[in-house]
């Protein structure tokens, strides 16, 4: 079997699983022995919606709904992840490439001494191999990965894969039982940090502010305005975000997130080599920098060279009529 | 409680990358200590000047005879002795934490500091595959750190913001931007590194085979219009880029 471990957040499965079924489908379809069915595992608690909705796209769905997996751990998510990958012989684990999948992943692939590729944007078989391609040297580079054993761990990067389509007929769903490990790592408090906009991955147009834009007041002028005028979601540079003008849940970057909306609009953005590896792939980039010379300018699709405090609330104007 | 830092050596960020023979070519690059690593470094440092109780802080590197350099970094900005398992093989992260584990294990720490993504293989595995083999909490994407008696507390980042945690020793954490600000290793202390302990290993010992194959790289640029317009008159320039957004990219409507 093929084993998808569901994304999911808030009582609704994420995009990301959908993309995660159609990577599954990709290496059935290249061909290689690795078979069916596309399993989905549900860990979680109250998560019968989830469960639902994951049966609609998948061959079958495995639900763990359990106390102990109220909350994600990384090593009690692993420890389920490998047990559920033993008992159904699954010849391929996929993890969503998340911060917290790329942080558990790794413990399932030692667990089940399984080669681990890591954040793929392409999954096909090659012969009795499993080739992946990702992104290296903060995504400067693509690279072409593949490992052989009888069962390899990969994580999906969010937004590579197209999201499956619901299936003619519901998958299966069966009851799980675990052995859970208890949790050591306690959390002593938390801090969500919820931009009230279009989710960042999810955008058609994001506008992103970095520290040429002045000051938080600015950013909400001109960001956010401009922002609202384009129904796009809100974006920061890493500066902006230490400096506490925005939260961390906006950053883009290499510790921030990966978009890959139609149009990415950066607005007194330098473009440093960290920023681009976030963004970049982005299908047109505009730059508005007051410095010829900015970083940005090399990516850029359009470009003005202008201070923001002024071809802003012309293009706010501009795009009200 | 002993300290095992692991220090990789990466091109410079700004460094331009080359492909030859379809893998990445680093002849001529400069060649650094990977930035997340250096964190992980300062932070072994200051936990112990903040009055942990460090016996000792070790530097490990897995790689060629050049890596020496950065373990050289490391020995100068203070930790007290470094360890080089000198190999051309290239490890992928699951290899490389068969040899973290078992040097983490042979050394008696409690522990471990990692970066939390590769600069250049941009993997964020290596932290967590240690944890694993040494039946450890991980802490990743840590930005705040203490240490207390056997416990660990701080802040790191999670998918949708941050958390508090406490865990007990030993443990994994991995180290990013915003955790400190490395220090410089001064002229005193660059000379005093010279004479500090750097033992050489032999990769056979650990008996590590690469898990994953690297078939071939690429540098996909995507060609960009590099369209400029003229900022002079702010309006004009707005109304032009509004344009060419709606009828020549057709992205907004
Ligand atoms: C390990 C590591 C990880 C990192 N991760 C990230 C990350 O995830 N995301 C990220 O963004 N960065 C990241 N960084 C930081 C990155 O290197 C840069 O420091 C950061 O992106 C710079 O942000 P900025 O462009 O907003 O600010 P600056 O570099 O200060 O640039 C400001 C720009 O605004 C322009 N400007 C100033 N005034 C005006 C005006 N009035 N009108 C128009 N333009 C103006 C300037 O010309 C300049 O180009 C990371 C760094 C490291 C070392």
């Amino acid at each position: 079997m093929i084993l998808i471990v569901a994304e999911h957040a808030g009582g609704q499965l994420a995009k990301s699983t959908l993309e995660m079924v159609t990577a599954a489908r990709a290496v059935l379809e290249s061909g290689g022995g690795r078979e069916g069915p596309v399993t989905i595992l549900v860990l979680g608690q109250n998560v019968a919606e989830v469960a639902n909705a994951a049966a609609a796209v998948a061959d079958q769905v495995l639900v763990a709904d359990l106390p102990g997996l109220a909350t994600y751990n990384a090593e009690v998510w692993a420890a389920a992840t490998a047990q559920i990958a033993q008992e159904g012989e699954a010849s391929v684990v996929i993890i969503g490439g998340s911060r917290s999948g790329r942080e558990y992943a790794p413990r399932v692939a030692v667990k089940l001494d399984a080669p681990y590729l890591e954040d793929a944007i392409a999954l096909k078989a090659n012969g009795q191999a499993l080739q992946a391609q990702r992104y290296t040297y903060l995504a400067r580079v693509t690279e072409t990965v593949e490992a052989e054993a009888p069962v390899i761990v990969v994580t999906v990067k969010p937004g590579s894969f197209a999201p499956a389509a619901p299936a003619p007929a519901a998958g299966e769903q069966y009851d799980v039982e675990l052995d859970l490990p208890a949790p050591r790592v306690e959390v002593t408090g938390r801090s969500v940090e919820k931009s009230s906009r279009v989710a960042l991955t999810e955008a058609d147009v994001i506008v992103t502010g970095g520290r040429g834009v002045g000051s938080p007041e600015n950013f909400a002028t001109y960001v956010e305005g401009l922002a609202d005028r384009l129904g796009a979601g809100v974006g920061a540079t890493r500066a902006v975000v230490d400096a506490g003008w925005r939260p961390y849940a906006e950053q883009v970057g290499q510790t921030g997130k990966t978009v890959q909306p139609k149009a990415y609009v950066a607005l007194g953005v330098s473009g440093a080599v960290q920023h681009l590896s976030g963004m970049g792939k982005s299908k047109y980039i505009v730059a508005i920098n007051k410095d010829a010379e900015a970083p940005i300018f090399k990516v850029a699709d359009y470009g003005i060279v202008g201070d923001v405090n002024q071809i802003v609330p012309a293009l706010i104007e501009a795009a009200r009529k | 409680m002993k300290i095992l830092t692991l220090v990789r050596q990466v091109p410079d960020a700004e460094a331009r990358v080359k492909i030859n023979a379809q893998q990445v070519d680093l002849e001529g690059a400069t060649l650094v200590i990977d930035g997340m690593d250096e964190y992980g470094v300062e932070e072994a440092l200051r936990l112990r000047e903040g009055g942990a109780n460090v016996e000792e802080i070790v530097a490990l590197a897995v790689g060629p005879k050049r890596v020496e350099d950065a373990l050289r970094t490391a020995l100068a900005m203070g930790v007290d002795r470094a360890i080089h398992v000198e190999t051309d093989e290239k490890l992928d992260p699951i290899a490389l934490s068969r040899i973290v584990a078992q040097v983490a294990q042979a050394e008696g720490v409690g522990l471990v500091l990692v970066g939390g993504q590769e600069a250049d293989w941009d993997s964020q595995a290596l932290g967590a595959a240690t944890a694993e083999r040494l039946g450890w909490p991980q802490l990743t994407w840590t930005n705040e750190l203490k240490v207390e008696g056997d416990t660990l507390t701080g802040r790191h980042d999670v998918d949708d913001g941050n958390e508090s945690f406490r865990a007990p020793l030993p443990a994994v954490v991995t180290t990013q931007q915003g955790l400190n600000e490395p220090r410089y290793p001064t002229l005193p202390n660059i000379m005093k590194a010279k004479r500090k302990e750097l033992r050489k290993d032999d990769l056979a010992t650990y008996g590590v085979q690469p898990r994953v194959r690297v078939v071939n790289s690429e540098i996909q640029t995507r060609a960009r219009l590099n369209r400029m317009i003229d900022g002079k008159d702010p309006q004009a320039a707005a109304q032009q880029l509004l344009d060419l957004l709606r009828n020549e990219a057709k992205v907004i409507a």
